[in-house]
């Protein structure tokens, strides 16, 4: 019956190709339009860590005097952390990392040739262990690196490749800034998306991979430049190990709900017990720990015109539907006669209603086929822009097996009250018109 | 034209006129708020900066001490000075549309912020800056020789400064502000002139009502002040001129490195900076030319599939004595129905929308007359929609009515 039914529809498409063509044209851009944006939101709420992302945990406590104003116009400046408490952090930690993005001036080797600004990040020992960053060449550095304010540097791939050609970076010197630096390590390109353990505040989410990593200490001593969200309120002579600033991000790893549990309560201990030594003026339950993906939540990483877009598509959907449901009514009822024929030879209503359905879930099944074609090119389009985000934008499996399923799912629910009214036509009537 | 049998026969469809209603009324509420956000963005792409634009352009360059800036200062001047065309090289920290280096907040108070003004941007420049700018001075006077002080916190520690007129409104509504003072943090500034129009670097960033919150701070060569330069030239010649300049550079100062992302015309950072905004204009009328076509023809649709349905009556009345003139004005009126009541509800949907789109985004309400505007653009689109249709139903011929009985 279905084969049959198939048949049918097609001859019926085929008897009115520019009506056909028209509805598979409006839903093939309505579903288009909605599932390039569909695709952008989905890419940028996606895990950036699939493997580890389950461990990865984000403490917040909150060292700001009361006065302070809690939300400036650089985001929340208690979303980073002091370097006296990002160290008390990591030492209760069982593996952690401290760090803080920064723009530093790269040398090349040949003298000849103009340096050049790049992103990178000055980070703790255990960075790479913690985020499972793969090594090409040599390894991180000890905590004694750290302890030592050792002048070492791991590099990218793609960094070392620029210095160094095919030839072996472990143990060449690279000058950073001002500083001369000993690369002891190369790691395979790793660029997660979003960009979660960047400074967040600075809304830096989706962007440039990082080049290089070295010690936090070593950054410290040397003061270089930090790319992210700093606020002070005190005034030190220590820099930026005052207890006064926030600057840093502090990524721990947990393994399981025991090991959470005990930090955030060690978190809000911790927060207590600096209450009680004065320092901290806000109230310990504002200590909180945020998983991977609930930080990404909480950091609001999507932009406003992403959504609106994405509203926008949605609204262009829904004109397109209503207006295939008015197409489908006008073409249903117009083969009134040749129903009442059907329905005269003992065609039953629930036969109708299926062979109507059949019609409409193939001008959706076409429809569809055009809009992955159209979103393909409208992602394509996405990816031509100057936003950040825009080089994530690519629709894989998933993405592409909903667009089908929405283009026939929204044509059969376009189609059912056509259909619907189709198999209430009285053949009596109709019959003795013809 | 008797409108009564148009309402009868439309109540023996009562589905099909729902459904293009429905059509209609959400193209027009998509139609008035889309056409809003494009309004809304092209004022912002128009922003004014309150400089000559066509006739700038920033050379900024990177990699030197702070020690090192009132020598990299003398030799830049004087080499970019050199460059054929050029009509004047200046000091300044940040131009409009260029990389923000000076934002931070301002209070009436000193040391707190108690009593907030706002995050401003100071516009750090040195002599004769202002006028290779060509601000325009509407109260108090320009920066003489004396008001210069040197900064080496980013701002001066004490200056003579300039404010937009629109901060100065801000921060003191109704008086004069000059001679006001203000704080930020430990460091103090009195204003001694309003300038008409001067943009922040970065307007987009601070709200519709802080995009010209820029104080121009005249600041001694040297410390902060270092490493960014304003050129300026005739409009025509002035791509060639920064190109020379941009070449000079290295053999002005071959131990710094020039910044190639920003030394730009400031025409060329304006589009730069506005590129997402004209990417997202783009796409609103894009979407809502897409969707008047869309429910144009499912307008034609419906109205060929009735033509197709009434043949026999259309011959009927025709053979009665009705012109063609009739039928046309049928199918018309019948349109302009459905659309009207599309429209009426469209309005209610557009509001709506709105204030929905208001909850979720910094948007104001939606003036009032875009919906009359909503409402003559899509009963404009029925009307030439309905036209081929009915133009075919008026062509049946009266023996139609004759056949087939």
């Amino acid at each position: 019956m279905f084969a049959y039914y198939l048949d049918l529809a097609l001859r019926s498409l085929r008897r009115n190709p520019v009506l056909t063509g028209l509805m598979v044209l409006a839903i093939g851009l309505g579903i288009g339009a909605s599932m390039t944006m569909l695709t952008v939101l989905h890419v940028m709420a996606q895990d950036p860590l699939p493997q580890r992302s389950a461990q990865l945990y984000y403490p917040h406590i909150d060292p700001l005097p009361k006065a302070y104003p809690a939300h400036n116009d650089w985001g929340d400046p208690s979303d980073n952390f002091t370097w006296p408490d990002a160290m008390a952090l990591l030492e209760r930690a069982g593996r952690g990392a401290a760090m803080a993005g920064g723009n530093v001036l790269v040398w090349p080797v040949d003298p000849d040739q103009m340096p050049f600004r790049l992103q990178g990040h000055y980070t703790t020992a255990g960075f790479f262990g913690l985020f499972g960053l793969s090594f090409e060449q040599g390894h991180g550095w000890s905590p004694a690196d750290d302890e030592a304010h050792a002048r070492v540097v791991v590099l990218s791939h793609e960094l070392a490749h620029k210095l160094f050609g095919e030839a072996d970076a472990v143990g060449r010197m690279v000058r950073l800034d001002d500083s001369e630096f000993q690369v002891i390590g190369v790691t395979a390109d790793w660029a997660p998306q979003p960009m979660f353990y960047a400074d967040a505040s600075s809304k830096g989410g989706f962007g440039e991979a990082d080049r290089f990593f070295l010690p936090l200490s070593t950054a410290v001593d040397l003061d270089m430049g930090v790319s992210g969200n700093q606020a002070s309120w005190k005034e030190g002579e220590n820099g930026k190990r005052s207890p006064g600033l926030t600057w840093l991000q502090v990524w721990v790893e947990l393994k399981d709900a025991a090991q959470v549990r005990a930090y955030r309560q060690f978190l809000v201990d911790y927060s207590a017990q600096q209450q009680r030594l004065g320092r901290f003026e806000r109230p310990a339950q504002n200590a909180r720990l945020y998983s991977l993906m609930g930080w990404l939540q909480h950091e609001e990483l999507v932009p406003g015109d992403v959504r609106l877009q994405l509203w926008l598509a949605l609204g262009f959907l829904t004109v397109c539907l209503t207006n295939i449901i008015a197409l489908l009514l006008a073409k249903f009822l117009r083969r009134s006669a040749e129903v009442s024929v059907r329905r005269a030879l003992g065609a039953r209503r629930r036969d109708i209603f299926l062979q109507f359905g059949i019609e409409s879930a193939l001008i959706g099944t076409l429809g569809g086929a055009l809009g992955i074609a159209i979103a393909q090119a409208g992602l394509w389009s996405v990816r031509h822009r100057p936003d950040a985000y825009a080089a994530v934008a690519r629709m894989d499996l998933s993405m592409l097996a909903l667009t089908v399923v929405l283009a026939v799912l929204g044509s059969v629910l376009a189609g059912l009250l056509p259909a619907w009214r189709a198999s209430r036509v009285a053949p009596a009537l109709q019959l003795k018109a013809l | 034209m008797q409108i009564r049998p148009i309402l009868a026969a439309l109540r023996r469809h009562r589905l099909a006129t729902l459904l293009i209603s429905l059509e209609v009324a959400l193209a027009c509420a998509v139609l008035c708020n889309a056409c809003f956000l494009v309004a809304q963005r092209w004022e912002l792409i128009q922003t004014r900066s309150g400089v000559d634009e066509s006739s700038l352009a920033m050379v900024m360059v990177h990699g030197f001490e702070a020690d090192q800036g009132k020598d990299l200062n003398a030799r830049m001047l004087a080499g970019l000075r050199a460059v054929p065309g050029v009509q004047s090289v200046n000091l300044i920290s940040q131009v409009p549309f260029g990389p923000q280096t000076g934002a931070a907040g301002i209070s009436h108070d000193q040391g707190s912020f108690k009593r907030k003004i706002g995050v401003v941007d100071f516009v750090l420049a040195g002599p004769g800056t202002f006028q290779a700018l060509g601000l325009e001075l509407v109260a108090g006077r320009l920066p003489k020789v004396g008001d210069y002080s040197p900064a080496t916190n980013f701002a001066p520690a004490d200056a003579q400064v300039l404010v937009s007129r629109s901060l100065a409104e801000h921060a003191w509504p109704g008086e004069s502000p000059l001679g006001k003072e203000f704080w930020c943090d430990k460091l103090h500034f009195r204003i001694i002139g309003v300038v008409d129009h001067f943009a922040r670097a970065r307007p987009r960033d601070w709200g519709s009502q802080a995009v010209e919150w820029t104080v121009f701070t005249p600041t001694l060569p040297g410390g902060s002040l270092a490493g960014t330069y304003l050129l300026r030239a005739k409009p025509q010649d002035l791509p060639r001129v920064l190109r020379d300049a941009r070449n000079a550079v290295a053999k002005i100062a071959p131990d710094v490195v020039l910044d190639q992302e920003n030394s730009r015309t400031l025409v060329d950072l304006r589009a730069s900076y506005f590129k997402a905004d004209r990417i997202m204009i783009d796409l609103l009328i894009g979407v809502i030319a897409t969707m008047l076509c869309v429910t144009a023809l499912g307008i034609v649709g419906l109205a060929s599939f009735w033509v197709g349905q009434r043949q026999k009556q259309i011959g009927v009345r025709r053979a009665l004595g009705a012109t063609r003139g009739d039928i046309l004005r049928y199918f018309q009126t019948e349109n302009f129905l459905i659309v009207s009541f599309g429209i009426a509800l469209g309005m209610v949907l557009a509001f709506g929308l709105n204030l929905l789109l208001m909850s979720h985004y910094e948007l104001p309400r939606l003036p009032l007359y875009y919906l009359p505007v909503g409402a003559l653009a899509l009963w404009g689109l029925g009307q030439l929609a309905v036209l081929a249709p009915a133009l075919r139903a008026a062509a049946v011929p009266p023996v139609v009515a004759t056949r087939s009985v």
